[in-house]
């Protein structure tokens, strides 16, 4: 196994992590301040594809299918703030599970309805298509790189918006005591609605960026939604530098896991059974690494609350 | 407003009327459903010893319940080949006796129980979900790639296997079955929670400090609720095989797992007969919403958000007037 | 619209039915949820052949599956105990086939496969009362091993999701393969992200690539493969390249080689009538799922005519003899009840706004498959 090999498969995972950070940050925001567990990101995700999809369609250009996605994720999550979350956030963390479960089955089934069972058509657009040339002779395809880049502006983004302004620090503040920044002026109900649909935004951006190398269907938001979970969960639920790390370490673990643990087993298996056993722990991976960081630490890398 | 005592014992003899009616209209497919009925009411039964009593929200109860299906698919499996179970060190026979099959399914799904629960345990909340979620996708994921039993295609029993006594085959006489099953599920909580362990789970789930103050441990105290827990919902998958004559890495999904929590809601979380009437609702929802439009998930959807956003406390809870206990 | 009227066609068939009809048909096939594109072609397929025909004395009884094992069993269970339908059909999945079929088969139910062939079911597994209409799972992989000799492939990396129709995937290549193995490599079920194997593909240094990922998995590998600048020439079966997924997948399947026992541009007047009132009927041109639906139902139609499903053994033997005109042209049942069938190689392409395929050649010529042998009925 080359150098370059190993080299294009960590931007990889670097790819698959920052996107799923994405997608995670929006999820732990929503938790650290609301303390509300979204079953529904998932469906937000999708809705940002599936708007992508249909002005990328309807105009041709990306740049106007990106803006569609977060304008869509961001609408569709101010309205379900709304409409149900609103209602959910004195609730048990059952009854959030169970509300948001029932979204994301009104999502599903609606999104098919409106669109049809077949997957949605969604490209890279030419200026950022095929692959180039990095030093050390590795061609990678400069989407991803775009990709990474991406997923690396929005963390700094969130960062210096959390610890730099005036939003920052009422969510902060939110997370810590709600009823103390109530007291002090703040409109807590819209703040709330700006961080859930926020949230949604970030999803529906990741959900359109990672559908124009994708499939664009139906249920398309279910295992990134899992596997976002396991994110927040690991880096520590609230935490935005946690979410970071955590969708790094996720992502590297699922990609170098799948291509390396086949190799692995061949040192002492033949080939067949190797590349079976391998795969098989490969597709565990993840959630091995989630409950042995669980079990060595409760309340994940970077938690806080007991 | 009417007393839980009375909704308990309606729903149990309506339980039992649908079937009996259903034989004598000779309409066996509505004796189906009612088996099927009960067996995922006994499942979130087991679930709700862990999460109605010991306030324990595991996401990933589907492990017991896969656990519980593939004890019957292997067992029965190579009894239908005729091949021994080979462990290197031991050679089980299999066996088409449900009592062989349940006792399996219980020891298994127990030990399991026992281990995740030991793991498990040390977190709370949220974290506590999300790690029984990791270790039913870790049970999913292996499923599917274990090809000696199947993979993802699963494993067909072609027929049912046997009770003492009893004809399997004939559907009143599997759903008795099932039924007698869930029953003594039902006792085995409904003991439990008035028992000194379920009085002290109770309180270690409202105020663990003070229950370690009298000298109890609470950690010991939800981890045998954790275990009990699993080995009842380990032999609803049992009977769920064994309805269905087959079992598929679907019984470890964690949409299964979901389901599971949903029969508790939809019936009343900390309710007795709570996941009795979850299951009920939801497998006549699914009956005939499914057989009035493609979208029917969409009107599932619907139904569920309502009950949580207008009806805390379930369904009980709407017809005694008095909320459940929090979770 | 198309859809609910066709719907609604079908509970007026049920109304009527009861009155009159002696053959009654039941289809479980998958109508929500993931997959449901491809049952619904194979329910629109079959719809279609049993309109033309114009008869009154069937009823079709239609249920959907969503894709769950458990669901299936229990229509199933239903359609045979309740509805007590002759015959059944519709199932897509493998999983979801082998839950079903040798229960309901043992219960004295017809049941005819429109897609899912698992080998189970050919070989040792087969039944009397068993047909495939579609194709043993293996057949198009063993396909494309043959057309990959065929034009001097000598090295190929190939890979398929960890289950076992990936299993059977890559066998049925390498049972014709005759070149080297460049890499072989299992991925995860519903796995959307090909970097990894796509670098892995760039770094083997094969000479040719066969894949098999059903559904979105392939329209995942193809867009990433087609960015990679990777530019080796890549073989799969038709299910990652049908005309529901075409659209999806768009220029980065331009000039893919696929194989498949159908396509729309087969010469024959049935087939060249079907595509036309198809594409009247529902507004899309159809799909390889759709094609095996309406031969399902064209065959059953067949034996009908000579045969009452009461008679079980005359009726068997008129399914036997698949006397009806398919979409495919010839077709004939092999011991095993699984189809003897010409296999084409096609290659995508761009007819106007619409991508589809055209005819390469024939892959293999009246194939049968590697089980029959084992099977003794």
């Amino acid at each position: 196994m080359s150098a370059i090999l190993i080299i294009e498969q960590v931007l990889n995972g670097l790819q698959f992590g920052v996107m799923l950070f994405l997608m995670a940050a929006g999820l732990t925001l929503i938790f650290g301040v609301m303390g509300l567990i979204n079953l529904a990101h998932g469906s937000l995700y999708m809705v940002g594809a599936f708007a992508a999809a249909a002005v990328a369609g309807a105009t041709g250009s990306f740049v106007l299918a990106l803006i569609a996605a977060l304008a869509a994720a961001a609408c569709a999550g101010t309205i379900v703030e709304i409409v149900v979350i609103r209602r959910l956030y004195r609730a048990a963390h059952l009854d959030q599970v169970l509300a948001t479960f029932a979204l994301i089955l009104i999502f599903s089934e609606g999104t098919r309805w409106v669109f049809g069972s077949f997957p949605l058509f969604l490209d890279i657009p030419d200026y950022l298509s095929g692959p180039i040339a990095l030093p050390g002779g590795i061609e990678y395809p400069l989407y991803r790189l775009a990709l990474i880049g991406a997923g690396v502006l929005v963390a700094v983004e969130l960062w210096w918006l959390t610890s730099r302004t005036r939003i920052g620090i009422q969510i902060r503040a939110g997370e810590n005591d709600r009823e103390m920044i109530a007291a002090l002026g703040v409109d807590i109900s819209r703040l709330y609605t700006l961080v859930f649909a926020m949230g949604a935004a970030l999803a529906g951006l990741a959900g359109a960026l990672v559908g124009a190398i994708q499939s664009v269907q139906v249920g398309m938001g279910e295992p990134v939604l899992i596997l976002a979970f396991v994110v927040i969960v690991i880096g520590g639920i609230g935490s935005i530098k946690g979410a970071f790390i955590g969708s790094l370490l996720v992502g590297l673990t699922d990609t170098l896991g799948g291509v390396f643990l086949p190799e692995l087993f061949k040192v002492f298996m033949d080939v067949g059974a190797a590349t079976q056993t391998g795969s098989a722990l490969a597709s565990m991976a993840v959630y091995i690494l989630m409950s042995v960081v669980l079990i060595w630490r409760p309340t994940g890398l970077f938690g806080m609350r007991a | 407003m009417i007393g839980e005592r009375y909704i308990n014992g309606l729903v149990l003899a309506g339980f039992l009327a649908v079937p009996i009616w259903a034989l004598a209209m000779d309409e066996p497919f509505t004796i189906t459903l009612a088996t099927r009925a009960s067996v995922l009411a006994m499942a979130a039964v087991g679930l709700n010893i862990a999460l109605g009593i010991g306030g324990l929200v595991s996401l990933g109860h589907a492990v017991f319940f896969g656990l519980g299906g593939y004890a019957m698919g292997i067992l029965a499996h190579h009894a239908q080949t005729h091949a021994a179970l080979d462990l290197g060190f031991l050679a089980i026979e299999g066996s088409r006796s449900m009592p062989v099959i349940w006792i399996t399914a219980v020891t298994v799904s127990a030990l399991a129980a026992l281990l995740i629960g030991l793991l498990s345990l040390r977190t709370t909340g949220v974290y506590f979900i999300m790690i029984t979620l990791a270790f039913g996708q870790m049970f999913f994921f292996f499923s599917i790639s274990w090809s000696a039993y199947g993979g993802e295609d699963g494993l067909s029993i072609y027929v049912r296997n046997g009770f003492p006594g009893l004809d399997t085959l004939v559907p009143i006489q599997f759903f008795g079955l099932c039924f007698t099953a869930l029953c003594a599920a039902l006792l085995l909580h409904w003991r439990l929670r008035a028992s000194p362990f379920g009085m002290a789970l109770n309180a270690a789930r409202q105020v663990p400090r003070r229950v370690e103050t009298v000298g109890l441990n609470p950690m010991r105290l939800k981890l045998l609720a954790f275990v009990v827990s699993g080995a009842v919902t380990g032999l609803a998958g049992a009977l769920f095989a064994d309805l269905n004559r087959f079992v598929s890495p679907t019984m470890f999904s964690w949409q299964l797992s979901g389901e599971l929590i949903v029969l508790i809601i939809i019936g009343g979380v900390g309710r007795l007969m709570g996941p009795v009437i979850g299951a009920a609702l939801f497998v006549a929802l699914e009956h005939f919403l499914g057989g009035l439009t493609d979208f029917w998930h969409v009107w599932l959807g619907a139904i569920l958000l309502l009950i949580v956003l207008f009806a805390r406390g379930g369904l009980i809870g709407i017809l005694t007037g008095k909320d459940g206990p929090r979770v | 619209m198309k859809l609910k009227s066709l719907a609604l066609s079908v509970t007026l068939a049920a109304l009527a039915g009861t009155a009159s009809a002696d053959t009654k048909i039941g289809m479980i096939t998958t109508l929500s949820g993931g997959g449901a594109g491809l049952g619904i072609d194979v329910r629109d397929g079959f719809m279609l052949a049993v309109k033309q025909s114009g008869r009154d004395d069937i009823e079709v009884v239609i249920e959907d599956d969503q894709r769950k094992p458990d669901i299936a069993v229990q229509l199933a269970d239903k359609m045979i105990q309740s509805e007590k339908v002759d015959i059944m059909t519709g199932i897509i999945w493998s999983n979801l086939a082998m839950a079903v079929v040798p229960s309901a088969v043992s219960q004295g139910v017809f049941y005819l496969s429109p897609n899912a062939g698992p080998s189970a079911l050919a070989g040792e597994g087969c039944h009397r009362n068993y047909f495939n209409v579609a194709w043993q799972n293996d057949n198009l992989h063993e396909a494309a091993g043959a057309y990959a000799n065929g034009v001097g492939y000598g090295n190929s990396f190939i890979l398929a999701p960890n289950y076992p129709a990936g299993k059977d995937a890559l066998t049925g290549y390498k049972r014709f393969f005759e070149g080297e193995l460049a890499g072989e490599v299992y991925t995860q079920l519903g796995q959307t992200d090909y970097a990894a194997e796509i670098a892995q593909i760039r770094a083997s240094g094969a000479d040719s690539v066969f894949f098999f990922l059903p559904g979105g998995m392939g329209i995942s590998f193809l867009k990433q493969y087609a960015d990679s600048g990777v530019d080796l020439p890549v073989v799969g079966p038709a299910f990652s390249f049908d005309q529901g997924i075409l659209q999806a997948v768009g220029g980065a399947a331009l000039g893919v080689v696929n194989t498949s026992q159908w396509n729309k541009d087969i010469d024959n007047a049935t087939n060249a009538a079907f595509v036309e009132s198809f594409e009247a009927e529902y507004g899309r041109l159809p799909s390889l799922y759709a094609s095996q639906g309406f031969d399902t139902a064209n065959l059953i139609l067949s034996a009908l005519d000579r045969a009452g499903v009461d008679d079980a053994d005359a009726f068997r033997a008129a399914l036997r003899a698949a006397e009806f005109d398919s979409t495919r042209g010839d077709f004939a049942f092999g011991p095993n009840h699984h189809p003897v069938q010409t296999i084409y190689a096609r290659e995508v392409v761009q007819e106007g706004d619409v991508f589809t395929n055209r005819i390469l050649g024939v892959a293999l010529e009246n194939h049968s498959d590697a089980y029959a042998g084992d099977c003794e009925m």
